[in-house]
């Protein structure tokens, strides 16, 4: 124990009734890298942030240097040497490399401040770390691994002992990744203890000591990075019995294409992307989260900006530059984004269903009736619990929210729809029922849809086909025997199938 | 389930919320009975017809800011775009008037004039905005300064007066009665009845809401955002020119102090009627109500000596944040 730098013990963490972390002891010395890998929602993040202060445990003990630690909040944390480069970086685009790094905690003589000291002390530390960036310069003006260079700066600074990378390399280069690495390497030689959390597992296997590996909360193995090969890093990670949540999956022999993409790019997002959707079948899209799914299917119905691609629906060429072509082309979309994007949150229900086909409620003048009556057959239809038709979106629970999206959509009566994240947040129940829906369309409406889905079990369980991504290529398109968790997990960490 | 409580008609909210959404009716109400009670002349039809004549121009520009800010925009412009209109509509029937004589020919054309630039007018902020991806705050900024200083260069500096003839056909438009109600009034009950079935009536009006509610929302519902934005302006720019149709006829004349602060009053009567400023939500009743108080503190500050008129601007400022906190209130 001695020369343990952080241990958790027995952590615990609950939000609501929902236990997210389950008796958790992680351990970290000094000048070691430990790489917390697992799916999404297995709980690293939860257990990063109890680390750092941001949240604290339900049950169980924080401890560093041996020293029993109660962190109230982040700056708390920071002052004990644990600070946090999250993946989105936190830092002042208009303010120089300088001004970030002393940001909140300028030095000062008298009233003014002492910039000679700063800019000194900067260039010192900049030095130390071997990056090429000037004090002077705007931190707008760096890319994306210089600025992550400035976290870091900033994490040295502060003298921090353990630093948590946040999917550090999620935006960089593989040279930049090089250079990212190199500077860990020269951490480490500094006793500093960093916990990186990663996807890429042969980045893991590059650069981690020890690897501690989640799933569902639970803590399911930990040990020396080089006990482990990726594949079996991908199988820990993944390796659950499949209940019956899903209905039977449909048997499609028709190869009929209804919707093809072609050379799809979206800078920063999607390179290259081609698919084929076949006529009823259940077309899933695996990988993890930051592989360009949303942004290929978004920039397939027009709502993100495409720089280069051609779709095409039965062997036509549409224009999809906008996503009411789309729907004028019966191609309709759910976002993932319930609340943000997808209904009106502050108003009425009938209000909301009919918003994306109102010009069918409309002759010329609103019919509110028509409205209501197809708020009842909706409410039937998609077994939406509604306890007054009056109320506001939001007043319903998260499922029913999402019914009421998907009898939205459903109004535009579209042959092709697209399923962004269906069950996220929702109820297992409605799940199930979100499942059924998606296999009738199917099978009984004559429809072709697309899910895209982080939960692989839900891929599985209810795709007939399984196109994976990984960082913004599509890596492979699985079908039958071959969609299981662990070829997908191979495809999805770039394992296999990477150009 | 039963039916009523389905529908909401024992809603418990209902109540309080339904003060808050009479808030300015109520508060409408209560200044007739302190006007009467200060000054019973308030009552007369004189004084009445003077009011709501006057409540005509701010009323139907503010009918225009209601579609503007429930589609989550904002438009400066319109006391200068006004200004503009007039000055150049005073120009064109000064000049028609030499071919066509002074007769009503001459005046339709200036009334063409008129709402062919508020439809130009409101089309150049609509695009700007929309195809330039500026924000409506910095482009109406811009075109307020324009038209000021553009009715002011036509002016060159001074007064653009109507032709003498031309003013006495015009004249009409602004003095007449009709049923013993000013033309000006009627145009507006007109107006306020239209915009009205537009807003709750009809898709256009849903988009708009949808739009100031949640951008994304709209464009994720397949709503074609920028072409609904543009038409708010162009809405806009229309009542401008129907004001100011109405408006010329009233003095007959344009200057670079025409509509002044116009602008502030229209979003005025747009808040006190319950709009909220982020846009989303909103009622064009709301919005008339909100114009007459506003001249309606003027008028009773007229017809009494407790207050000097020159504080009609403090008490409207204190009126309209007034509005805001109990429209808030309990929403937290």
């Amino acid at each position: 124990m001695e020369d343990t730098l952080l241990t958790t013990k027995n952590i615990c963490k609950d939000f609501g009734p929902v236990r997210v972390l389950d008796d958790i002891n992680f351990n970290l010395n000094p000048g070691e890298v430990n790489a917390l890998i697992g799916e999404n929602g297995a709980g690293k993040s939860t257990l990063v942030k109890i680390i750092s202060g941001y949240h604290k445990p339900t049950e169980g003990k924080l401890f560093l240097e041996g020293e029993k630690l109660s962190l109230d909040n982040i700056a708390e944390g920071e002052k004990k040497g644990i600070v946090m480069i999250h993946q989105e970086l936190n830092l002042a685009p208009d303010l120089t490399v300088e001004e970030n790094i002393f940001l909140g905690q300028e030095k000062k003589k008298g009233y003014l401040l002492d910039e000679k000291y700063m800019y000194d002390e900067c260039q010192k530390i900049l030095k130390e770390l071997n990056c090429d960036i000037t004090p002077k310069e705007r931190i707008k003006d760096l890319s994306i691994s210089n600025q992550q260079m400035v976290e870091i700066a900033k994490a040295v600074r502060k003298e921090a002992k353990v630093i948590i990378m946040d999917e550090p390399t999620s935006s960089l280069t593989k040279e930049e990744v090089k250079i990212l690495f190199k500077l860990i390497n020269k951490l480490k030689g500094e006793n500093v203890g960093i916990i990186f959390i990663s996807h890429k597992l042969d980045e893991v296997q590059e650069i981690a000591d020890k690897v501690t590996i989640l799933r569902d909360g639970k803590q399911i193995k930990t040990g020396a990075a080089k006990e482990f090969t990726e594949n079996q890093m991908a199988n820990l990670m993944v390796g659950r019995e499949l209940e019956d949540m899903y209905p039977e999956k449909p048997v499609s022999e028709n190869k009929k294409v209804v919707l093809e993409a072609k050379n799809i790019s979206v800078p920063g997002f999607v390179d290259s992307a081609s698919f084929k959707l076949y006529e009823n079948e259940i077309l899933g899209f695996a990988g993890l989260v930051g592989a360009g799914r949303t942004e290929l299917l978004e920039a397939v119905v027009g709502l993100r900006e495409r720089t280069s691609g051609q779709i095409y629906k039965r062997d036509q060429e549409i224009d999809a530059s906008n996503y009411i072509k789309s729907i004028d082309n019966n191609i309709a979309y759910l976002s993932e984004d319930r609340k943000g994007k997808t209904l009106l949150t502050s108003k009425n229900l009938p209000f909301n269903l009919t918003l994306l086909s109102l010009e069918k409620y409309s002759d010329p003048f609103i019919d509110k009736n028509r409205e209501l009556k197809a708020l009842k057959e909706a409410e039937e239809k998609f077994e939406i619990q509604i306890p007054n038709y009056r109320l506001r979106a939001d007043k319903l629970s998260g499922g029913n929210q999402q019914k009421l999206g998907v009898a939205k959509l459903m109004e535009a009566e579209p042959e092709i729809i697209i399923f962004d994240e269906p069950t996220r947040g929702i109820d297992v129940g409605t799940k199930q029922q979100m499942y059924s829906f998606i296999k009738e369309l199917v099978t009984k409406k004559n429809k072709s849809c697309i899910v895209i889905s982080s939960e692989l079990q839900e891929i599985i369980g209810l795709c007939t086909r399984v196109i994976v991504m990984c960082d913004g290529k599509i890596t492979g398109s699985l079908t039958g025997e071959q969609i299981k968790e662990e070829i997908i997990m191979q495809y999805a960490t770039g394992l296999k199938g990477a150009v | 389930m039963d039916l009523a409580k389905k529908l909401g008609l024992d809603d418990i909210e209902l109540n309080y919320g339904t003060v808050k959404t009479l808030g300015p009716f109520i508060a409408l109400v209560l200044l007739f009975i302190l006007a009467t009670a200060i000054n019973p002349a308030f009552l007369s039809a004189g004084n009445l017809r003077n009011v709501f004549a006057r409540t005509a121009f701010i009323g139907i520009i503010a009918v225009g800011s209601t579609f503007v800010i429930i589609a989550g925009g904002i438009d400066l412009s319109v006391g200068s775009m006004a200004a503009f209109i007039s000055g150049v509509m005073i120009i064109v029937m000064n000049a028609a008037a030499a071919n066509f004589g002074v007769g009503v020919t001459t005046v339709v054309i200036g009334i063409i004039t008129s709402l062919v630039l508020g439809f130009l007018a409101g089309a150049f902020n609509g695009l700007f905005i929309t195809k330039g991806g500026i924000e409506p705050f910095i482009v109406t900024l811009g075109t307020m300064g324009i038209f000021r200083s553009l009715v002011t260069y036509l002016a060159d500096g001074g007064t653009l007066s109507l032709d003498f003839g031309v003013r006495a056909t015009y004249r009409p438009v602004y003095y007449q009665l009709i049923l013993g109600i000013p033309v000006p009034v009627i145009v507006f009950g007109i107006i306020a009845i239209l915009s009205t079935i537009i807003l709750n009536k009809t898709s256009f009006g849903r988009y708009c809401l949808a739009i100031g509610s949640n951008y994304e929302v709209a464009k994720y519902s397949a709503i074609n955002v920028p072409k609904v934005r543009t038409i708010t302006f162009i809405l806009q720019g229309l009542c401008v020119a129907v004001a100011t149709i109405l408006y010329v006829p009233r003095l007959g004349a344009a200057s670079a102090s025409t509509g002044l602060m116009w602008e502030l009053e229209a979003i005025a009567a747009v808040i006190i009627g319950g709009t909220a400023l982020k846009g989303g939500a909103g009622r064009i009743w709301g919005t008339i109500v909100g114009a007459i108080i506003l001249t309606l503190i003027g008028n009773i500050l007229n017809l009494t000596d407790l207050v000097s008129p020159y504080l009609n601007g403090t008490v409207q400022g204190l009126i309209i944040i007034g509005a805001v906190m109990f429209q808030r209130s309990g929403s937290n």
